[in-house]
């Protein structure tokens, strides 16, 4: 393109000018593409888990155990391959702030129905082995800087005491949005300190075949309907789907902040190209003096506003995949969170468009620019 | 002698375009601060408006939340007889044993939400001071009833008078709507504790609380309760507990507001620095004459100063204007610490806008600075020239 | 028939509904190779004839022809088009860009054309020579002097080979050495190069320098 130097010193006549209205755009599109990966990583997570793996818990509530009884039932239905049950422990490490899910399963069963968790083989046998040991994913063990054979001490918060644990094996999720910072031990452990005073928490039933899904969660429902402890079966994938729906309407809230955002940069881009124009009367007269055509001006002009927004949005929008690559802090509260290419390119789409509005004016402006007049006020 | 005002005005005036834009960048930002920290002030005051410093709540050691505490009957008679504990004109203990479970129900918004079935003594509206019936009636001891809090009232299914609500394998008729003045008790459903009891979780309650006689000496009634041997117990002030149910998601909104609106706020910032030095250049020759007439460069920096903070609050007013509206509106979210279904109003309130005033002003004082610097140092001759 | 003929050509300029003649019923002719001067009291329209003859702008009524060309019938897109191949415009304020250097200025109108880039630095660099600007091409305006600004404009008017030369008071803000050399330069141009040129000036012996002084008064045009 011939006229890219005449664009581009253009840019650069009033640098500070061009530095800040890059760097506002940039930093506008880094929130917008932040932001918008909340959505998508909790999108994510609500996509995680098996279409043949169905999650049998309490219909009262996800808080509610179910009998041991359940366990051969549910075993005895047909298309059932395996089942195993998990409990949530709800402990506290070290203090309140450091939260992480740790689960007690009935962990030979379970183990085998997650392939998902890739695991050494040696540290898998200590795992099933041991009953004290513990399963913990990767991202947790960088968080605390925890090694494998290290004890770990929880507190107890639904079953009181202090609770000792071996780290014996650590898994890593071939799925980011699975989550890497699980932490699963032995139920009989837990049934054990307890007592016997505990009963599983929620079921989990590996299919033989996806599409008998909905089958079976109506046959497994309907059996258990007028029992002590009716139940409530769905897919693993509408059970996490349905634990994203509990933060609330966070997908208005971004799109309204984003909207804000998106708005507030465009006056400020928009002020910039308006200022630019104002500057650049006398000389556009002149070129088209020298026979520039109207819809010449016109191109350059919406170039030049599309160049700054294209670069100060490139800047945010990769500032911010590399801000937030793999093992950032934020997956401590949302699996898997990083910034999705599809995110990038509706956040360089974004960038043009801001482009073309804020330049639309003084464009149109350059183009229909009387010669004569604007002559007349340079000389 | 300082520049005159009206010149500052008058200048804006000139250029209204480049006043208004940036102004209007401002009000943006503005405007989202405020809408965020409205959220999270509406979050906040919904859990710190819970629970009364008069009285104290008793739960199982080492229960951080009331539903993973357990508290046996005859515990809960033991408090209720204690000195400390207040009477009320009847001579009876107030002191409200109660069962705290959490159920699942369907947002009519969509999605999943956790709501907390609190079982109450019939002390529990005496006990807690806040709380009216603002609809129908109050529960009937023995009688399968609920009374729901305003906050889930049209925001789930079945909880209209009359309605029957089925949950724990029984139906449950709602008998009234409370109000507890914003506090989390108003996204409960509350029945009767003897009543809650069986269905879910066998014999025991999840906390006691009750009034104390004496509020100051709370520290005393701690000691005791907490250092009995027989007993196990954690004590709190009732508006404690809560306050601290709130600290991880209080602490994630403010963090999101403060980010949000702060990486906003450099934005417009540097769209306010454009403006000004866009403002000071073309003004030069003004400038000059001004210098010229005795006006000294110090009174330069403050007038341009003035200006740009002048047009930040042009910006700020109306950001705050902006989000008037969502004053009162009722959003929701879960509660991770409770885990269960706390609903909320934004809350805008004066402090809060004076606050995104303040925010404007910074932004206009950020913005206009080095212009201002630049407008102060302009040499007299150079100005002259170029008009 | 001559390289350029201006037939009865009236301009009258609208000011709040009032109407201001410029001039009425003029004409003009010019051979190819001529080169002419106009003088005339200000606000006598030399500047609007200039502007009209460039196409800048539309007669009220009458009829422009340059080489061949109907100016006056021609669209706006054509005649920035054809502008930009025959028209060469030399400013009283030089009229650079000052963000770009003395080439780059003058390689301007090449720009719209289908030139490779090697072509235009050819025609660029004569174009400076011809100037006497060579050593100085990769200065900005303000790096230069009046005089060599001018002459930069000179060269920007002339590096597409345009069929005449309009020079608008193009010696009015130089100094009297500067200003001869200007002239002495478009003599040169008219002379060597065969260049037709119509100079508008306040200066009567800058004036003298061509073959002919018109005179532009009360719109009445007069050799």
């Amino acid at each position: 393109m011939k006229f890219m130097r005449l664009i581009w010193v253009n840019l650069l006549r009033n640098k500070r000018r061009t530095i800040l209205t890059v760097l506002s755009v940039a930093v506008a599109l880094f929130l917008f593409t932040t932001l918008r990966s909340v959505v998508t990583a909790l999108d994510a997570v609500s996509e995680v888990g098996s279409e043949a793996r169905l999650i049998t818990r309490s219909a009262t509530g996800i808080t509610f155990p179910l009998p041991q009884s359940y366990f051969e039932r549910l075993r005895a239905q047909e298309g059932v391959q395996s089942v195993s049950w998990a409990n949530w422990f709800g402990g506290i490490y070290v203090n309140e702030s450091n939260f992480f899910a740790q689960l007690a399963i009935d962990h030979e069963t379970y183990l085998a129905m997650y392939p998902e968790m890739a695991i050494p083989d040696d540290q898998r046998q200590a795992f099933l082995n041991e009953r004290t040991a513990v399963l913990v994913g990767r991202g947790l063990m960088e968080r605390f800087g925890w090694t494998l054979d290290q004890n770990v001490t929880l507190q107890g918060t639904i079953f009181p005491g202090d609770w000792e644990f071996t780290i014996r094996a650590v898994y890593v999720p071939d799925d980011p949005s699975f989550g890497d910072q699980l932490f699963f031990f032995h139920y009989d452990y837990l049934y054990e300190g307890v007592n016997g005073n505990i009963i599983p928490g929620w079921y989990v039933i590996q299919l033989d075949d996806p599409a008998a899904a909905p089958a079976a969660i109506d046959r497994i429902d309907r059996m258990f309907e007028n029992s002590s402890s009716p139940t409530k079966t769905e897919t693993e994938k509408a059970f996490n789907a349905g634990f994203v729906t509990m933060w609330g309407n966070i997908g208005f809230l971004v799109k309204a902040i984003g909207t804000a955002v998106f708005f507030a940069i465009l006056l400020v881009a928009a002020n910039t190209m308006m200022m630019a124009g104002r500057e650049r009367i006398g000389e556009n007269a002149v070129l088209k003096t020298l026979g520039f055509q109207d819809g010449l001006l016109f191109r350059l002009v919406l170039a030049e506003s599309l160049l700054i927004t294209l670069l100060g949005g490139a800047l945010g929008v990769f500032g911010s995949k590399l801000m937030f690559g793999p093992g950032n802090p934020v997956n401590s509260f949302i699996q898997g969170f990083e910034v999705e290419w599809s995110t990038v390119i509706l956040g360089l789409v974004i960038a043009t468009l801001l482009g073309m509005i804020s330049g639309i004016v003084p464009a149109w402006q350059a183009m229909r620019l009387p010669v004569i007049q604007a002559l007349r006020r340079v000389a | 002698m300082k520049i005159p005002i009206l010149y500052n005005l008058r200048s804006l005036k000139e250029r209204p375009v480049s006043t208004l834009t940036t102004a209007a960048g401002m009000a943006l930002v503005v405007a989202v601060f405020v809408a965020m920290m409205a959220l999270a002030n509406g979050f906040r005051s919904a859990l710190v408006k819970s629970g009364s410093p008069n009285n104290a709540m008793v739960l199982r050691k080492g229960a951080n939340a009331e539903m993973y505490s357990g508290i046996a009957r005859s515990t809960a008679s033991t408090i209720a007889g204690m000195p400390f504990v207040a009477r009320g004109p009847d001579n009876q203990p107030l002191s409200s044993p109660e069962v705290f479970v959490v159920i699942g129900a369907d947002r009519l918004t969509g999605g999943m939400a956790n709501l907390v079935v609190r079982g109450v003594s019939p002390k529990a509206m005496q006990v807690r001071q806040d709380l009216e019936i603002v609809a129908g009636r109050d529960l009937r001891s023995g009688a399968s009833e609920v009374l729901v809090g305003e906050k889930i009232v049209d925001r789930f299914a079945n909880t209209g008078i009359g309605e029957t609500m089925s949950f724990g394998g029984r139906d449950w008729t709602v008998v009234g709507h409370f109000s507890a003045r914003g506090a989390a008790f108003e996204s409960e459903i509350w029945a009767e504790n003897e009543q809650v009891m069986p269905v879910f979780r066998g014999e025991v309650f999840q906390s006691v609380t009750f009034r104390m006689a004496d509020p100051a000496s709370f520290d005393g009634v701690k000691q005791q309760l907490e250092e009995d041997p027989r007993l196990f117990l954690d004590v709190f002030r009732e508006n404690e507990f809560y306050q601290n149910q709130s600290v991880i998601l209080t602490f994630i909104l403010n963090f999101i507001a403060v980010f949000i609106a702060g990486v906003m706020a450099i934005g417009a910032v540097f769209g306010a620095i454009n403006t000004m030095y866009a403002a000071v250049s073309s003004r030069a020759p003004e400038i000059a004459v001004l210098l010229t007439l005795g006006f000294k460069p110090g009174n330069v920096l403050s007038s341009f100063l003035i200006e740009a903070v002048f047009i930040a609050l042009i910006g700020g007013a109306m950001g705050c204007i902006l989000t008037l509206p969502i004053n009162g509106l009722v959003t929701s979210t879960t509660n991770w610490n409770s885990f269960s279904e706390v609903a909320f109003a934004f809350r805008v309130t004066p402090a809060l806008l004076l606050t995104g005033m303040i925010f404007a002003a910074i932004m206009g004082f950020l913005g206009g600075f080095f212009p201002a610097l630049k407008a102060a140092r302009q040499p007299v001759i150079v100005a002259l020239r170029q008009g | 028939m001559a390289l350029v003929e201006i037939k009865d050509l009236a301009k009258v300029f609208y000011r709040d509904s009032q109407k201001i003649p410029v001039f009425d019923g003029v004409d003009l002719e010019m051979e190819q190779g001529e080169f002419l001067s106009l003088m005339g009291p200000s606000g006598s329209g030399k500047s609007t004839l200039l502007h009209l003859l460039a196409g800048l702008d539309k007669p009220t009524s009458g009829m422009i022809s340059v080489g061949g060309a109907n100016v006056t019938g021609m669209k706006r897109k054509e005649l920035a088009a054809w502008r930009a191949q025959h028209i060469g415009f030399v400013f009283q304020f030089y009229n650079l860009l000052p963000v770009l250097t003395a080439f780059q200025n003058v390689e301007l109108p090449l720009l719209l054309t289908k030139l490779s880039s090697r072509e235009r630095r050819e025609h660029v660099m004569t174009a400076l020579g011809v100037v006497g600007l060579t050593d100085r091409s990769d200065h900005y305006p303000r790096q230069l002097s009046g005089g060599q600004e001018q002459r930069a404009g000179i060269a920007r008017a002339i590096v597409s080979d345009p069929t005449i030369i309009l020079a608008d008071e193009p010696t009015g803000d130089l100094d009297a050495k500067s200003a001869d050399e200007i002239l002495v330069l478009l003599q040169q141009l008219n002379k060597e190069f065969n260049k037709t040129i119509l100079m508008v000036t306040h200066d009567a012996h800058a004036a003298e320098r061509a073959h002919a002084v018109m005179h532009l008064d009360k719109g009445v045009l007069s050799r």
